[in-house]
């Protein structure tokens, strides 16, 4: 038997080439084309009075400059309509999207008004700096509180700044308080933080001026979608665009969102001149120009019974989306329901407001609202805990959804507008094995004394579910070629997730062929047409089981033809190594190399191996050569669409250490537990875990955007925006539970997002553990930390009660 | 780019009109020429001028690590480097350091155990834990992640970064015979 590949820590196939520098980025391609640059705003909300680029007209090398009016004037196509709103929702009632190039106003700085088109990028630099933009600086609305006091407006049209609002009751909130023993209240704050990928966006389109076509470059996480959105802005025939996601050197959510202004404006050059153009977004636009994520205030009220379940839960939110709405409200929307993590909430009310700023808009990063619910939920489980002096853990088991209760309606609606219910999971089971994995008493004990000793040290534990592979669908065609290797393309994209050898396991084993032999195509719309995009932790599930499916096709074909060839019944065949033989006779055999010649009844030979499916050489004349419900080649495509999500989900625990001078943050432990169902490729998830915690940690402790009153993101570098680097993230244990999906053949789930969904929620309940009053405010640095202790001194920031408790017991 | 001779001595660019300047550098052991202006970054000038797009840009202010070559062996951040500066040295890039069919220890070691996933600023960590374990033939673990701690990676978390260098050092010392096997 071929050895079964999925489940196996497989080497990457990818990497030879990315390790020797092979790999072809965005900017690796297009040696040749004109460069573009762009003129933005360097206000947060002003009309734009005039465009003087009289000085930028001398510079040698100069090819074009485009303002809003030339795509107005432009003769075909919508180029100067406003962008697309991606995901409309009922909700959103008052929906604004931007324009390629802004249009009579800015709402944000870093906002395109001019698009500079010349020889190469320092020529084009400093043709943008020459020309003169006079503005008309209007006062900007800056953070939450500005945007909800509704003093300033961003958009002169929606008075109150609200985007939209959203209410979802379950159960009867009202009288399940009424009915609760005790209550709480919390008000938690989320900063701001962003995707960074290292490669920033980059767009380079090729127009055949001969034929009509355009062929458009894009490091984009959906290849599929920008195609659509450009062939729509350009007025072109669908079939004479393509978009290629070359390498894509990270995404994180940020690339999901399309056409960004720079994906209609570069095609549209090219072939306005007739020349290759392209954009790289350097990293001080990516800060300014491409998206945010994370900010949101909540106000939480909860009602529990003495033994700390919960009874009724009512949670207000407000939601920054930055000065436009184009990818609509998926994240406050994917809050309010996977706020609720492993556990039954009771009576469960969420509403929340989506608000204008003049900052950058905020759409998915990694986690997409996911980081905000699990650290309100976990704060308040932790509450819980601490009002009743009982065990964190423990508090988190009574309320936990058990495997019994599995599928688990929420009777809410989620991100994809399909009902909320849980698939699977063993919530008990992962709990159980984080405590193993940390030694959970026994941490306790060892904190406990190293307290004892004068040392600040705190453990923090925090649970969260996460929906995955949201469809509508996927698809993949495989083909074997009658060399007997199999290409599989699918049209989603990838930004290194491992897809070339994760979804090359998946083909291997059901074709029974080895892994070498399996070459995926990934994101090129030459390739596969039909896909929706890379999000949502989404990609294993959705075109790893189109994957399986198309390849199953293939080879009950194979099995067919190999049966006719050799006189056998399908039943009786199998494939291993990439041939086909009787089971138990393998003497009896036919290469599927041979079975691709066959598949395809040919006039002409083209070489040796293909004389035999000409038409002399073919025995049977009984029927056509080609059956009436048959098609040639041996090839097959097919689709997987969910009637929902399945839900992954994952537990984490960190114990950490500050400093009693310098409040300064360091971690001593972290652990994961994570159940994504049947892994694939265990090095892969493991990966995805490692950058999802670095990710969170991250989020946590150092990121945040940094604006000042007049909309000025102050750290827009990675000088002053504090990613970590290896000196900042702990060593991560990991262990796995692999509960399995019902809803797909191959059982799994996503897990591209996971590991940093409770970053934010197990650094406060560790951080609060080890300083004894409550964080409420993610993230934290040293000095607010510093500030914390200084106001708990004086009396500002409540005790924790745990620590009244063991300040008596030390009495 | 076709250049003419203007005046004396200065060599202007045709299309911008800008003075260039011969630059001539020795790239993966190979010396290579071109003409161009003063400004011309090293990174732009081995990416876009010779063409060796291994060696990538993450921040264009050095902050990254990911445009890392080594000059004369050292590891420096070829965004902040104008080509003209280094003219008559030696730098080494991704793309020097192996091939697919010969790997450096370090590739090596990076594709074992998945010390990259995306790959964006893997060249750069590729070249600063050559340089460093040609000078740290056996580093500890801590050792190995203070060394890569100036390059900043988005994908891995960094440990399977960590382990790679490790592993790195030992294939490097699998591949030399000891003393006492000569």
């Amino acid at each position: 038997m071929t050895s079964r590949l999925f489940g196996e820590p497989v080497q990457r196939v990818e990497d030879a080439q990315l390790v020797t520098g092979r790999g072809h980025y965005l900017d690796d391609l297009g040696h040749d084309a004109l460069a573009a640059a762009f003129v933005r705003s360097p206000h947060a909300h002003a009309r734009v009075l005039d465009i003087d680029v009289t000085a930028a007209l001398d510079v040698e090398g100069l090819v074009a400059i485009y303002t809003y009016d030339d795509l107005a004037a432009s003769p075909r196509g919508t180029v100067a309509e406003a962008l697309p709103l991606l995901i409309p929702h009922p909700a959103l009632h008052a929906p604004r999207t931007g324009y390629a190039l802004a249009r009579e106003e800015v709402n944000h700085v870093g906002e395109a008004v001019v698009m500079v088109v010349a020889s190469d990028r320092y020529v084009a630099e400093d043709a943008a700096e020459r020309i003169v933009v006079t503005y008309g600086v209007l006062p900007p609305v800056v953070g939450i509180e500005a945007a909800r006091s509704a003093e300033r407006r961003t958009h002169d049209d929606v008075p109150d700044n609200v985007a939209a609002h959203l209410l979802q009751e379950v159960g009867d909130v009202q009288a399940a308080f009424a009915g609760s023993p005790r209550t709480l209240e919390l008000d938690l704050a989320i900063q701001r933080s962003a995707s960074m990928p290292l490669e920033g966006k980059g767009v380079y389109a090729r127009w055949d001026a001969e034929d009509g076509s355009m062929r458009v470059y894009s490091s984009t996480q959906t290849s599929t979608s920008v195609r659509a959105a450009v062939a729509a802005k350009l007025d072109l025939p669908l079939n004479k665009v393509d978009c290629i996601a070359p390498m894509v050197g990270g995404g994180f959510g940020v690339k999901i969102v399309h056409p960004w202004p720079e994906e209609v404006l570069v095609p549209w050059a090219a072939r306005e001149l007739g020349r290759e153009v392209k954009w790289v977004e350097d990293r001080r636009e990516h800060f300014v120009s491409s998206a945010h994520e994370r900010g949101q205030l909540h106000t939480i009220k909860v009602g529990f019974d003495d033994d700390g379940r919960l009874l009724a839960l009512d949670v207000r939110f407000w939601h920054d989306n930055g000065a436009y709405t184009p990818y609509g409200i998926i994240v406050p929307i994917i809050t309010s329901t996977q706020l609720l993590g492993p556990y039954k909430p009771g009576a469960y009310r969420v509403e929340f407001w989506s608000l204008y700023t003049n900052t950058v808009i905020v759409t998915p990063y990694r986690g997409a609202g996911r980081p905000q619910g699990c650290f309100a939920m976990e704060r308040v489980m932790d509450a819980i805990a601490d009002a009743l002096g009982l065990d964190r853990a423990e508090v988190r088991e009574r309320n936990f959804i058990t495997p019994e209760e599995m599928p688990y309606d929420h009777h809410m609606t989620f991100q994809d507008g399909r009902p909320l219910i849980y698939d699977s999971g063993d919530f008990p089971a992962t709990l159980a094995k984080l405590r193993t994995l940390i030694g959970w008493d026994d941490t306790l004990a060892q904190v406990a004394s190293w307290r004892a000793a004068g040392r600040r040290v705190g453990v923090g534990l925090a649970c969260y579910v996460e929906g995955t592979g949201v469809g509508p669908y996927e698809g993949a065609h495989v083909v074997v070629e009658t060399s007997g290797k199999v290409k599989v393309a699918t049209g989603l994209t990838t930004q290194g997730q491992g897809h070339f050898t994760s979804f090359a396991q998946i083909a291997a084993d059901e074709l029974g062929v080895a892994l070498e032999d399996v070459e995926v195509v990934t994101g090129d719309t030459r390739r596969f047409g039909y896909a929706v995009g890379t999000f949502a932790s989404r990609a294993a599930v959705m075109s790893g089981n189109a994957i399986a499916f198309a390849a199953r096709s293939v080879r009950e074909k194979a099995l067919r033809i190999a049966g006719d060839a050799l006189e056998a019944d399908p039943g009786d065949l199998e494939i291993v190594d990439g041939v086909v033989r009787v089971k138990g006779s393998p003497a009896a055999s036919i290469p599927l190399a041979t079975v691709a010649v066959l598949s395809n009844p040919l006039r002409y030979a083209f070489d040796e191996a293909s004389k035999a499916a000409t038409q002399f050489a073919v025995g049977d004349t009984s029927g056509p050569p080609v059956r009436e419900d048959d098609e040639p080649g041996l090839e097959g495509t097919d689709y997987y669409s969910p009637v929902g999500a399945t839900f992954a989900n994952g537990m984490h625990a960190v114990v950490v250490e500050t400093d009693p001078e310098t409040a300064e943050i360091k971690v001593l432990r972290y652990c994961v537990v994570h159940d994504c169902g049947p892994l694939i490729n265990p090095l892969i998830v493991e990966g995805q875990v490692h950058g999802g915690v670095a990710q969170g940690v991250g989020g946590a402790l150092y990121e945040r955007m940094e604006y000042d009153e007049n909309g000025q993101l102050l750290n827009a570098s990675f000088m002053d925006f504090l990613m970590p680097y290896a000196s900042e993230i702990p060593h991560i244990e990991i262990d796995h539970l692999e509960t399995r999906s019902p809803l797909n053949p191959l059982g799994i789930k996503g897990a591209g997002e996971a590991g940093v969904i409770p970053s934010a929620a197990v650094f406060a309940s560790a951080i609060e553990d080890a300083e004894g009053f409550v964080i409420t405010a993610m993230p934290i640095s040293p000095s607010e930390l510093f500030d914390l202790r200084r106001r708990h001194a004086a009396g500002e920031v409540p005790s924790l009660r745990r620590e009244d408790r063991r300040t008596e017991e030390m009495r | 780019m076709p250049a003419t001779v203007s005046g004396m001595t200065a060599v202007h660019d045709t299309t911008t009109g800008e003075p260039l300047h011969d630059v001539r550098l020795r790239v993966n052991d190979v010396w290579q020429e071109a003409r161009v202006p003063a400004r011309r970054l090293l990174s732009d000038f081995l990416r876009h001028d010779l063409r060796l797009t291994g060696t990538h840009v993450g921040c264009e202010h050095g902050v990254c690590g990911a445009c890392t070559v080594l000059l004369d062996g050292a590891p420096v951040r070829s965004c902040l480097l104008l080509a003209v500066t280094v003219s008559g040295q030696s730098v080494t890039t991704v793309e020097g350091l192996g091939s697919p069919e010969a790997m450096h220890p370090v590739q090596q070691a990076f594709r074992e155990c998945h010390g990259l996933q995306c790959g964006f600023c893997t060249p750069g960590f590729l070249t600063t834990a050559a340089a460093y374990l040609a000078q740290h033939p056996s580093p500890t673990e801590a050792e190995a992640r203070e060394a890569i701690s100036g390059n900043l990676c988005r994908c891995t978390g960094y440990q399977n970064i960590v382990r790679s260098v490790l592993r790195a050092a030992e294939i490097a010392r699998e591949r030399t015979p000891s003393a006492s096997d000569r």
